[in-house]
């Protein structure tokens, strides 16, 4: 049953890709009206999915790489869904609706099977310190998408060759603003996440901090954003800047989130 | 009955002939007066501006409303002789007709698509013929109907939001750069009559703060007093540069005022708060390079003038939106404005049938004589239920019939069986030919051809 869902939100996230791709293309109008229905759509269902999940497992389903890219394309969807609806930026669509999408899609390769909590990991600690580390990396994946938006407009008004896209897009402005916000939001849950990651360790290991490789390269990330917050405050690393150092940051924040699982076999491979 | 549309626009007229024909706003009521004396125009408008005169009119016929207004166009400007005016002249008729005038209203018919002036011009064209009572329940409804198709179509598309002029398409540049202008600070170095005007479209715009700096420090304070905003020393304008977020440029110099080393240590100042530079001037007062340095855009007049390009072709695509949401509307108004011609038809049914009723009921009923109330009232049922039941059929199918492809042919029928239309030659031949000729794409003219 569960997985039906999760099927049917995968194809609901593909068909809003589509729309959302086909808008940076078409003359229509009235095309993000669809593209929007269809997420929310598939943002139902991928609930559905969530709850379902967690009702056949009997704990919070975000014990393993499964489940936590399926709960990241989720949050990624939710925060999008209510950016739109506070700023109606759909050219955002088109650039987090494929993210969300090829996140779930491989999430849909991994192993999804439910097993048994590791009793090491039954810890409130645990669900605390995965859901704020990936809202955190939802946040940088918004500061990602925003950066790399006002990048592009930046080059056509500099360049003052207008498409369709200096139409659709927002003013640098707005971009530059929604960058830092997500940036400002990101940190204090990367802050909270390692925090909490840490009294878990101690729970579980008996120690707050053992320098495995994940915690090495978290650590690194988090220093990398408290230089983008504090250069923006003062030395007024903004606006392109702070775009290229968005960009550069998120790459840093999937290779922690994703690359280290399939490199490193520590106690920390499942999230 | 049917609703036609004369005129000519800069699409087909040339301003000679254009302003040959424009009616003076004062004289309008005197024009609609003289073409509403022409037989067989029942409701007329005359929406009349630089670029286009048009003649909306409810007439009985097609074919002769058409060479009616023709000649009251050329009554009005006896030297444009029949083919001096003609050619430039469009027709249109019926559905046709319609369109033309919701796409006008919309601005989709403007010489720069989607200006807004067109709809107050379309409105005051409207008002002035209510006023001098030319226009009936037809136009009535078809122009306002035509105002509400163009806010629809300025709510719906992007098609009136783009700057179209120079001194917009700075204030819009502005905006994808700033997002909101409140709270931002302009500056005017020297103040040419376009740098006037995108300053106060900026003001217009949000902004509150503006510095004027010219050569003639008097000229800065009296320009200043106008936008009640702060005159600057020429000499000391660098300085404003790290707070202004625009700056505007139109001196007459004939070199480079600000130059790439400036901006840069001003950007670098302004902790790289983005900065928007319009050099109006011509030569040049900002070095091209001042472009290169990051967070600072610099626009020339001919950069300004792409702008408005894009914007043009931006609103052309929008367009095409515009027009489903026209066709739309046409359909539904062509619907009523059929459905309209059935109604007197029935009614001119029943009546007749009445009239018939009544007379041979009393022919008979003197012959009868002396009858009691009960025998009377039941041949009154009786004659009366004859006719309704024989009128049902007819009555039910001309409704259903009515806004069907041949409704008009349904109508026509009826009028001529029944023989609705009194007092009319039955059999005029040659009018029949004329109008077969005239017949616009819609073909429904002819119904009311034998009235007139």
């Amino acid at each position: 049953m569960n997985s039906l869902f999760f099927n049917i939100t995968l194809l609901f996230y593909l068909g809003g890709t589509l729309l959302f791709l086909s808008y940076l293309a078409s003359k229509k109008g009235n095309l993000p009206r669809y593209s929007l229905w269809v997420t929310g759509m598939g943002f139902i269902f991928h609930s559905i999915t969530l709850v379902t999940r967690w009702g056949e497992a009997g704990h919070i389903p975000l014990t393993n790489m499964h489940e936590a890219i399926s709960f990241f394309s989720w949050a990624l969807i939710l925060v999008f869904l209510l950016l739109e609806y506070r700023y109606r930026i759909f050219i955002l669509g088109s650039f987090i609706l494929p993210l969300a999408f090829i996140f779930l899609v491989s999430a849909a390769i991994l192993p999804n099977n439910i097993k048994s909590l590791d009793p090491i990991l039954q810890s409130k600690w645990l669900y605390i310190h995965t859901i704020l580390s990936l809202l955190g990396i939802v946040a940088f994946a918004m500061a990602f998408v925003t950066g790399f938006l006002y990048l592009i407009q930046e080059r056509i008004l500099k360049s003052k060759k207008f498409n369709t896209l200096y139409f659709r897009l927002p003013s640098l402005d707005l971009l530059d603003d929604l960058n830092q916000k997500s940036i400002s939001i990101g940190f204090p849950l990367l802050t909270l996440g390692i925090i909490t990651g840490a009294f878990w360790a101690e729970y579980a290991w008996g120690s707050y901090w053992s320098w495995d490789p994940k915690q090495v390269f978290s650590f690194i990330t988090w220093l990398f954003y408290l230089t983008v917050l504090h250069g923006r405050l003062t030395v007024g690393w903004r606006a392109k800047r702070a775009a290229y150092l968005a960009i550069i940051g998120f790459m840093g924040v999937i290779f922690t989130f994703v690359v280290m699982n399939f490199i490193i076999k520590g106690p920390h491979t499942f999230v | 009955m049917n609703i036609v549309v004369v005129g000519l626009s800069h699409k087909t007229a040339p301003v000679e002939v254009r302003e040959r024909l424009t009616f003076p706003t004062d004289r309008i009521g005197e024009a609609l007066y003289n073409l509403k004396s022409y037989p067989g125009i029942d409701e007329s408008a005359i929406l009349s501006t630089c670029n286009r005169v048009e003649i909306c009119a409810v007439v009985k016929n097609t074919g002769d409303g058409f060479k009616r207004i023709n000649e009251f166009l050329i009554s009005r400007e006896p030297s444009l002789d029949h083919s001096g005016l003609v050619p430039h002249l469009y027709f249109y008729n019926s559905k046709d007709a319609i369109r033309h005038i919701f796409r006008v209203a919309s601005s989709l018919d403007s010489l720069v698509v989607g200006e807004p002036q067109i709809l107050g011009q379309f409105k005051d064209a409207f008002e002035s013929a209510q006023i001098h009572k030319t226009t009936g329940i037809v136009l009535n409804k078809i122009l306002k109907k035509a105002i509400f198709v163009a806010k629809r179509v300025r709510t719906e598309t992007r098609i009136s939001e783009s700057a179209v002029s120079v001194s917009f398409a700075a204030v819009e540049l502005a905006r994808k750069i700033f997002g909101n202008l409140d709270g931002k600070v302009i500056m005017l170095v020297g103040a040419g009559e376009m740098a006037e005007l995108a300053a106060r479209h900026l003001i217009g715009s949000g902004v509150k703060d503006v510095m004027i700096t010219t050569r003639n420090f008097e000229r800065a304070v009296e320009l200043a007093a106008e936008f009640k905003g702060r005159p600057v020393r020429f000499d000391e304008y660098p300085k404003g540069m790290v707070e202004a977020d625009i700056i505007i440029c139109s001196t007459g110099a004939p070199t480079y005022i600000i130059k790439s080393d400036d901006v840069r240590e001003v950007i670098h100042k302004r902790k790289n708060r983005p900065i928007f530079l319009i050099d109006i001037s011509v030569p040049r007062n900002i070095e091209p390079k001042v472009n290169d340095i990051d967070n600072v855009y610099l626009y020339n007049i001919d950069d300004l003038q792409m702008v408005v390009n894009a914007n043009i072709k931006e609103r052309e695509r929008e367009a095409g939106q515009a027009e489903e949401i026209i066709s739309e509307e046409v359909e539904t108004t062509s619907r009523w404005l059929k459905s309209l011609e059935v109604v007197p038809t029935i009614v001119a049914l029943k009546n007749k049938a009445e009239e018939i009723r009544r007379s041979e009921l009393e022919k008979s009923l003197s012959r009868l004589g002396r009858l009691t109330e009960t025998e009377r009232q039941t041949i009154e049922i009786l004659t009366s239920s004859i006719i309704n039941k024989l009128l049902h059929a007819p009555l039910v199918s001309l409704k259903h019939e009515a806004s069907s492809e041949n409704g008009s042919t349904y109508i026509e029928a009826a009028r001529r069986l029944f023989n609705l239309d009194k007092d009319i030659p039955r059999h005029n031949h040659k009018k029949w030919g004329e109008e077969e000729m005239l017949k616009g794409d819609e073909g429904q003219i002819i119904k009311d051809g034998e009235k007139v």
